[in-house]
């Protein structure tokens, strides 16, 4: 005997932290974008010390792009902007440290094990995925970095912003020009990390990306099974009640 | 849920029935189109504000905000590091705004107002190296990013005050400008009085030259370089905040602290 129902998967403070931190994050890159551009010499190009690999906004870049500098308006945006985004951080670190959801980002030495089959899947070498918890052990591993990162960028700006009022905070960046190091390879880690994940939001598909909206997923569970919740298959009826 | 799993509270899973599902995920619906439009709508709405000096006013806010922040926050002890002499060097020349009269030393004198709008008095080169001079090495931050450890010498502002003008301690702002009056501009007392807070006379153990200033500069490593005005030619104290100041007229933040 099967009924359908929806079980929580993401809580209310999780979800809304998920959807203002998305577009201001993206406001943080542009507006950053343009502070980094205001010095054309494109000082954090790849490569190790003497030896300079490629220029990451080469003249062809921009021009290509027609970006524009616009440096006064770029600051304006990212040092107001910067406010909402620590703000909303510490909203998501209340809510992770209140509910203990933080555990959900800490993988167990058997969610590592998994990682390599993991891979495999999402790259399709391997059909079956290996079993898993709220998260997988790349998932966790990707989240709890992007949760530090997060913190870096945030701690790294205002280094950068304040680096005499708060030098005590610049010098354990290892000092003015470190701690812009770190917040721009931060954000270029941002960017991959959106990259990726937006892929993967597309592969998993409209049903997985409406349940961060409602924060519920429709399943199907045995009736006097309630302890012993069973995944139902994709092609299941409630499922296509979701995404149609 | 495979076996042996932590159970974190958040994942204590609480169910609803397929109607109730039905009905939050019409109020989803409804409540993330808001959102969305309410998103779409505030950044345009901030692209269009009307601008004061060239930003916006919404963000204008932001940087009033934000300086009300960090004027409260300011700790006079905080210093910026400094260097070895071996380590700093030459920075480039980054602006000519307000330079463009030739120099003629035979004439250049240093007014100082004060905040009665009166002439204080008029100070020579010769006056300023009879006080005591202060040499420092700091990282000069531009306003584009870049940073360059250089050393300044000359009298530090407090010294100046307490030594010629006294009376105007505690003025609350000061104001500069190059003697054409194209370049000026406007500090918070805090900054002023600083102890890293220069009249600099030297760049690299040598008197500035024109393109950087000569023959005395605002230095400080409270401020971007776009604070630190070359070729002083007024200083005026004032109670409120000075008239004019280059770049915050054009959109740049005023207060610029670091």
């Amino acid at each position: 005997m099967a009924e359908t129902v929806a079980i929580e998967r993401h809580r209310r403070g999780n979800r809304w932290t998920h959807w203002i931190n998305g577009p201001v994050l993206l406001v943080m890159i542009w507006s950053g974008l343009r502070i980094y551009w205001a010095d054309l010499r494109d000082p954090f190009g790849v490569g190790i010390g003497a030896w300079h690999w490629f220029d990451l906004f080469p003249t062809w870049f921009n021009e290509t792009f027609d970006l524009e500098r616009r440096l006064a308006r770029g600051l304006a945006f990212h040092l107001t902007f910067g406010w909402i985004f620590v703000l909303n951080g510490l909203a998501f670190g209340v809510y992770l440290i209140r509910t203990g959801g933080w555990r959900n980002f800490v993988p167990t030495a058997a969610d590592l094990r998994t990682i390599p089959a993991v891979l495999a899947h999402d790259l399709g070498l391997r059909k079956e995925a290996p079993p898993q918890g709220k998260y997988n052990g790349v998932q966790q591993l990707s989240y709890a970095a992007v949760i530090v990162m997060g913190f870096l960028a945030a701690l790294s700006g205002f280094a950068i912003y304040k680096p005499t009022q708060l030098s005590f905070l610049t010098a354990a960046f290892g000092g003015y020009e470190a701690a812009r190091f770190v917040h721009f390879w931060v954000t270029i880690g941002f960017v991959l990390f959106i990259v990726v994940h937006l892929l993967q939001v597309f592969r998993a598909g409209a049903a997985n990306l409406w349940t961060m909206v409602t924060g519920y997923e429709l399943l199907t569970v045995e009736a006097d099974a309630t302890d012993e919740i069973e995944k139902t298959d994709q092609t299941d009826d409630a499922h296509e009640k979701v995404t149609t | 849920m495979t076996g042996g799993h932590r159970q974190p509270a958040d994942q204590r899973e609480r169910t609803i029935s397929q109607d109730d599902y039905d009905n939050l995920s019409r109020r989803s619906f409804l409540v993330s189109g808001l959102a969305l439009a309410g998103g779409v709508i505030a950044w345009r709405g901030i692209q269009n504000r009307p601008e004061i000096d060239r930003i916006p006013d919404v963000l204008r806010g932001g940087h009033s905000v934000n300086e009300r922040i960090w004027r409260g926050l300011h700790r006079e002890g905080a210093v910026a590091p400094t260097f070895d002499y071996a380590e700093s060097s030459v920075l480039r020349v980054n602006g000519r705004h307000g330079l463009d009269d030739p120099l003629d030393l035979n004439t250049w004198e240093l007014q100082v107002f004060g905040r009665n709008g009166e002439l204080l008095g008029t100070h020579g080169v010769d006056d300023l190296r009879a006080l005591p001079q202060t040499e420092m090495t700091v990282e000069h931050k531009c306003i584009e990013g870049w940073s360059h450890i250089v050393t300044w010498g000359g009298v530090v502002f407090r010294d100046f005050v307490d030594r010629l003008h006294p009376q105007e301690a505690d003025a609350p702002y000061v104001g500069m400008s190059t003697p054409d009056g194209v370049y000026q501009v406007g500090l918070e007392r805090d900054a002023m009085m600083h102890s890293q807070t220069m009249l600099t006379l030297d760049l690299q153990r040598e008197p500035l030259d024109e393109e950087h200033g000569a023959p005395v500069r605002l230095t400080t490593p409270l401020k971007y370089g776009t604070k630190q005005i070359k070729r002083i030619g007024t200083i005026t104290f004032s109670d409120t905040r000075p008239e004019g100041d280059y770049w915050a007229e054009r959109g740049y933040d005023w207060f610029s602290g670091l």
